[in-house]
């Protein structure tokens, strides 16, 4: 067992990390702005310096959405690998995020609701029902929930979706231009104002799942150990995807379909600080953060003056270590 | 004992019974039903009976445009489409003996698509457009060799074939929407209304292009038809029957990939065909390779001309792509066959 000390200072690093990685998107980029004057821009605004238009418009909202967005999606895959008892559970392979992008697009073609404050209960409820869908999907049979069943399940659903949106998006081809580069996931190009109403949803989901790490500890231990214990199994999982749909639903409401990110973190952070979701959860959201905000400068710099959709790099992260673990879950089921 | 076709040839060896026979005859009756009242159907009604006249008379009548220029090519675009990807699935699902594998799960559709998009994206200025099935097929058979390579692990099973498509799809998918997002507006709607699945603006020239595939691929994957029915045995069986197993099977996916990367260059990523065909075809008739096979490329062929048609009727006047309500039967079904496989 690692002690707390060892574990304080694990996370002591990871929020380290995390500080240098929101500093280093703040002011790198097309335009590299020096330290010093990022650190001007918070202290001693200048309204005429472009350095700093550019830092407390573009750069710090920017910063902020990929950080949230980030450790939302980490903590959300945690929560559904500790759920479902499967490695390769996350919203992106369980049709969640496919879920809340069809409804938005729904949304958007029928009703042409335009504000992200309606798009955030839209996605809720498309990320909610597509979760619901596939975990009951998953769980018919005689043999229960079996992480294979509920993956196939997730991927049927996901083309079911997908394919959705992509008709809508060809009826309503005026939409596409508008709307597919947040397909492709971005965190790009929103403003503060835009985000602010969906970081509260956010931020109270994340500390929200701390509180319950002692309870999933519990929970993954099995059914009928957790209820010897005296837990309320029901109202533990109840929570938990209540937390996931609000969590998945209000990251893909901001930045579009972020893929792998709630798929490969929790698998980082269990490797660093072990099944405790007391540590784990807060890891998966310091890594989480830090991975979206790294992926988001690699996205700048890849193909100068354009920008790589970051949905896209965490994707290409992302696939060969789907791969991996489908390898080994493949073995393990045979 | 039912009466038995059987056609024996050095090359060929298809046993039908009379059942089968039956069958199939019916399944033709209810394609041409489909293809007419395809014809008849769209924007303008036109009476059957008049269609009928119009295909048979020599002279062009007052619907000649409408018809032989407009609607026909789709039609047979979509027929040949759909049994393309049946037939690719059947050969599939006997190959790795699991009836959920189909080009689409598998990321084969998804490796066709990716070269696809590349090609309409980066190379379709400067090369012409005949080298798109080159392309979908390359991608195709790039993909699949991955895949097949990535579940390689002292033998390959079907689980680990299908969660390694998965991830593949999500990673094929991802850098399709990449080039799409960079390529300019006109080229990148191009891309997604082909992506989605739709054989709109189909023409004679489609269909010539596209027949000659399917004139190779479909009886060379019958002269196979005996070592198929043997394999689904399993591996011993089929060795100490003289298969050479590991060839057949590399011939046998190289048909499928090629069979579904054409159907791909032509109509885009369709999807769930090459699943559902061959499932309901297993219904209807009995399970040898040399039944199915047929009995796959007429269904897989119907469910794609009615889908599309009821895409370009349902809402006019808008064209809603095929792929949309193929995926909207598919996906239950799917789920359908994942709840019984697993019961």
């Amino acid at each position: 067992m690692m002690s707390s000390s060892v574990r304080s200072f694990q996370l002591l690093i990871a929020i380290i990390m995390l500080v240098v990685a929101f500093v280093a998107s703040i002011v790198l980029g097309q335009t590299s702005i020096p330290l010093g004057t990022a650190f001007d821009a918070f202290t001693n605004y200048d309204a005429n310096s472009i350095d700093h238009i550019i830092l407390t418009t573009t750069r710090l909202s920017r910063a902020l959405t990929a950080m949230f967005v980030g450790a939302g999606l980490a903590v959300a895959g945690a929560l559904m690998q500790a759920m479902t008892r499967n490695p390769l559970a996350s919203p992106g392979i369980f049709g969640v995020n496919a879920g809340a992008l069809f409804a938005i697009v729904l949304c958007s073609t029928l009703f042409s609701i335009a504000s992200l404050q309606d798009y955030i209960w839209i996605a809720f409820a498309g990320a909610g029902f597509a979760g619901v869908l596939v975990y009951g999907l998953g769980t018919i049979g005689r043999d229960g929930v079996t992480p294979v069943k509920i993956v196939l399940a997730g991927a049927a659903i996901t083309a079911l979706f997908v394919s959705f949106t992509q008709g809508l998006l060809v009826i309503n081809q005026d939409g596409l231009d508008s709307i597919l580069f947040w397909l492709a996931g971005s965190v790009a190009g929103r403003s503060l104002e835009l985000v602010r109403p969906v970081l509260p949803f956010l931020f109270i989901a994340l500390v929200a799942s701390l509180f319950l790490g002692r309870h999933i500890n519990i929970l993954v231990s099995g059914e009928d150990v957790a209820k010897g214990l005296g837990q309320r199994t029901i109202l533990i999982r109840l929570l938990m995807g209540l937390l996931v749909v609000g969590l998945a639903g209000s990251a893909v409401a901001i930045a579009g379909n972020i893929a792998f990110v709630g798929l490969i973190v929790p698998h980082i952070a269990r490797a660093l600080f072990g099944t405790d979701h007391r540590w784990l959860l807060p890891g998966c959201m310091l890594l989480g953060a830090t991975l979206l905000l790294l992926a988001d400068i690699a996205a700048r710099f890849l193909i100068m003056p354009q920008e790589v959709p970051i949905g896209v790099m965490t994707a290409l992260l992302g696939t060969p270590f789907f791969i991996y673990l489908a390898r080994q879950t493949a073995v393990a089921q045979s | 004992m039912d009466k038995l076709l059987t056609l024996r040839t050095s090359v060929v060896s298809i046993q039908l019974n009379s059942v089968t026979l039956k069958m199939l005859g019916t399944l033709l009756i209810g394609t041409l039903a489909i293809a007419l009242m395809s014809l008849s159907a769209g924007s303008q009604w036109l009476n059957p009976i008049e269609v009928v006249k119009e295909l048979l008379l020599s002279e062009p009548g007052q619907h000649a445009f409408v018809i032989e220029t407009l609607r026909l090519p789709r039609v047979v675009t979509g027929f040949l489409v759909g049994g393309a990807l049946a037939v690719s699935g059947l050969i599939l699902q006997s190959l790795v003996r699991n009836p959920l594998a189909s080009p689409d799960i598998i990321g084969i559709t998804s490796g066709a698509s990716a070269a696809a998009v590349f090609f309409l994206s980066y190379l379709a200025e400067t090369v012409s457009a005949l080298w798109l099935p080159f392309a979908a097929i390359l991608g195709a058979a790039l993909t699949s060799l991955i895949i097949y390579l990535l579940a390689w692990r002292q033998g390959v099973t079907p689980l680990r074939l299908i969660l390694i498509g998965i991830g593949l799809v999500a990673g094929l998918g991802a850098m399709t929407t990449f080039m799409i997002v960079l390529s300019p507006i006109a080229t990148s709607m191009m891309a997604y209304v082909w992506l989605t699945g739709s054989i709109y603006g189909s023409d004679w020239q489609d269909v010539t292009a596209l027949l000659p595939w399917l004139l190779v691929l479909l009886p060379l994957s019958l002269m196979l038809s005996r070592t198929i029915n043997v394999q689904e045995l399993g591996d011993p069986v089929t060795v100490g029957l003289g298969v050479q197993v590991q060839r057949t099977r590399f011939v046998l996916l190289a048909i499928s990939v090629a069979l579904a990367g054409s159907a791909v260059a032509y109509a885009g990523a369709i999807g769930f065909v090459g699943l559902i065909a061959p499932h309901i075809a297993r219904q209807l008739v009995p399970r040898s390779f040399g039944s199915l096979a047929p009995a796959s490329l007429l269904i897989g062929g119907c469910l794609v001309v009615v889908a599309d048609t009821i895409g370009r009727t349902a809402f006019l006047p808008l064209d809603v792509p095929a792929g949309v309500f193929v995926s909207a039967v598919g996906a239950p079904f799917f789920i359908y066959l994942l709840y019984r496989q697993h019961r």
